[in-house]
């Protein structure tokens, strides 16, 4: 994250976490919803953003618009300075070698189709094996999909057991020589599970096999060192991490990213180009095809500014507080089925209660002003283990409290009314 | 009334509990699969049709509260009707669930199915709602996927 000597934080380690200023930093959480304040249990679908990441966008079109790494004019080396900072706040933040190494995309979605279209074409072919958990969200399974369909690559499922915890003997027997990549997520948007994603890197590289971590829930909530990992890829989105939506980030190691054709054509990857021949941008621009989300770099960077300041090892012990309470007290009532009880779990309560379905329990929530998210997940074949079609999930983040647990389960025992069980 | 009672009323807590006709037919003149991918609601739809007339109509599947009391609700409706009747509820209850179409000002078919109107305040819930119906158009129509439909 931040090297020694960096961090701007206020904070020791010894001051109690202060919920309601950091409350306070989140101008749409004074928001009323039918009459009562808004109970925003939806933090892994998208964080809301802190007021110093609207003012960063806002300056940006306000006082600095101009394109970047192309005009000689002073707005132009105003936004270039901007843009090219926050790369370097994201290489601190996931403590990358290189700056280079941080390709900035839309999100996970992209990062993940860039590695599978573009390490997928040079490196997976006919026979040839991609190993992805049971607990992936459909972004890291349909890229890795197409790919398989395109090539004659298989794709294999590392199982998962009733807790929702990765297999790793299974995983173990499954890694072969045929395998050219292991897709795993982080920590499960559905479930919640922390996976010990080191543990199946360092498994992998025995067999010189690439790691791609899905990080779009980690990054929030965990201090991530992609050095210390030694994964090959990293992807992460802006949104999920209290930063504008639209931008994202896939980390690589230089040497893949270097051995890898470009993912999309355009300006802005090129040195030159003739009718005869093109000569590629070098790293990162070479996967930076066209005018990026300018703005929204910023605001990640902004982003990134304030989870140092806030610091994410206070974060991450202040949600893990917030979770286990909301899983005994959720857990407590009749009726309700947790689905997800991983030792290691992080931000996620995913639950069914008897005979209603998610998409009532949603609905009746929102009446009683808590917002939650009902379905799927994005991860149907994890919902078909558990064997629901969907669940309701109530999703945390460093500026919830346990007042809006309490919230959730009173409105969990109005649904209950409802349906007179 | 709150909005969580306008939607959850007792009629439809019950079609919920104990939906009516809701059971395979053995021998359908037609049948259709209706899925909403997006929530999971999957249902399909038995006819039992005589010339112009719906003889029977039944239903299976799983869903969520609204959808199965929708689609327990429209089979109690239909039952007995032409097909040009069906056609009409299907137009109305559309437009009501859409909040097109007020069934306290405007004449309609509707009758009980009015109860219902409660979900047009629940964007997200319209199509949950409709499910059934879109499923009985398309059979009605026998214009979707052939495979689904067995005549």
């Amino acid at each position: 994250m931040v090297a020694p000597g960096e961090s701007h934080s206020p904070e020791s380690s010894n001051t109690p976490f202060d919920v309601d200023r950091i409350r306070r930093d989140f101008p749409i959480l004074a928001t009323q919803v039918k009459g009562r304040p808004l109970v925003y249990l939806d933090s892994a679908a998208t964080a809301q953003r802190p007021q110093i990441v609207i003012d960063a966008v806002n300056r940006f079109y306000t006082a600095q618009n101009a394109n970047v790494h192309r005009g000689v004019h002073h707005l132009s080396e105003v936004a270039t300075r901007e843009f090219d900072g926050a790369r370097v706040k994201v290489q601190r933040f996931l403590n990358a070698a290189e700056s280079h190494e941080i390709i900035l995309t839309h999100g996970v979605t992209e990062s993940i189709n860039l590695v599978a279209n573009s390490y997928g074409a040079k490196f997976i072919g006919a026979g040839d094996e991609i190993l992805l958990t049971m607990m992936e969200h459909h972004s890291n399974i349909v890229p890795w999909q197409l790919l398989a369909e395109r090539t004659g690559a298989k794709v294999r499922v590392i199982p998962i057991n009733e807790r929702g915890e990765v297999l790793l003997d299974e995983y173990e027997k499954m890694l072969n020589p045929r395998v050219k990549i292991v897709g795993v997520v982080q920590i499960s948007n559905a479930l919640g599970t922390i996976n010990p994603v080191k543990q199946m890197i360092e498994l992998a590289h025995r067999q010189g096999i690439p790691v791609l971590v899905d990080g779009a829930q980690a990054a929030p909530h965990l201090n991530v060192d992609v050095q210390d990992l030694d994964c090959d890829f990293y992807a992460f989105s802006g949104h999920k991490l209290c930063g504008p939506t639209g931008v994202g980030v896939l980390y690589g190691k230089t040497s893949w990213l270097e051995a890898m054709p470009p993912f999309l054509g355009g300006g802005d990857m090129i040195l030159s180009v003739s009718f005869e021949k093109t000569t590629f941008n070098s790293l990162p621009y070479k996967f930076e095809a066209g005018t990026p989300d300018i703005a929204g770099v910023i605001g990640l960077g902004a982003a990134i500014d304030y989870l140092n300041q806030t610091r994410l090892d206070r974060i991450a012990a202040y949600e893990k507080d917030l979770l286990d309470y909301a899983t005994a007290q959720v857990g407590a009532l009749p009726g309700i089925r947790l689905i997800g009880t991983a030792a290691e779990k992080a931000g996620v309560l995913s639950f069914v209660i008897d005979e209603i379905h998610p998409h009532d329990i949603g609905t009746i929530l929102d009446q009683e002003g808590v917002a939650i998210r009902a379905g799927h997940h994005c991860a149907q074949p994890a919902m078909k283990f558990f064997g629901v079609p969907a669940t309701a999930r109530a999703s945390f983040a460093f500026y919830n409290t346990r007042a809006e647990v309490d919230a959730l389960v009173d409105a969990i025992t109005r649904v209950k009314q409802v349906f007179e069980i | 009334m709150s909005e969580t009672n306008e939607l959850y009323q007792q009629v439809i807590l019950d079609h919920n509990r104990k939906p009516r006709n809701f059971k395979v037919l053995e021998q359908p003149t037609r049948e259709q699969m209706g899925h909403n991918p997006l929530c999971g609601d999957e249902l399909t739809i038995y006819l039992e049709l005589e010339g112009d007339l719906i003889r029977d109509i039944t239903f299976q599947g799983s869903g969520c509260a609204i959808s199965k009391a929708s689609a327990s609700m429209m089979t109690v409706s239909v039952k007995g009707k032409t097909l040009a009747e069906a056609e009409t509820l299907f137009r109305e209850f559309h437009q009501m669930v859409k909040g097109e179409l007020d069934p306290e000002t405007a004449p309609n078919h509707l009758g009980r199915l009015t109860i219902l109107a409660g979900v047009r305040e629940f964007p997200a819930r319209v199509k949950c709602a409709s499910l059934a119906w879109h499923t009985l158009h398309a059979a009605l129509e026998g214009k979707s996927d052939p495979l689904l439909i067995k005549e």
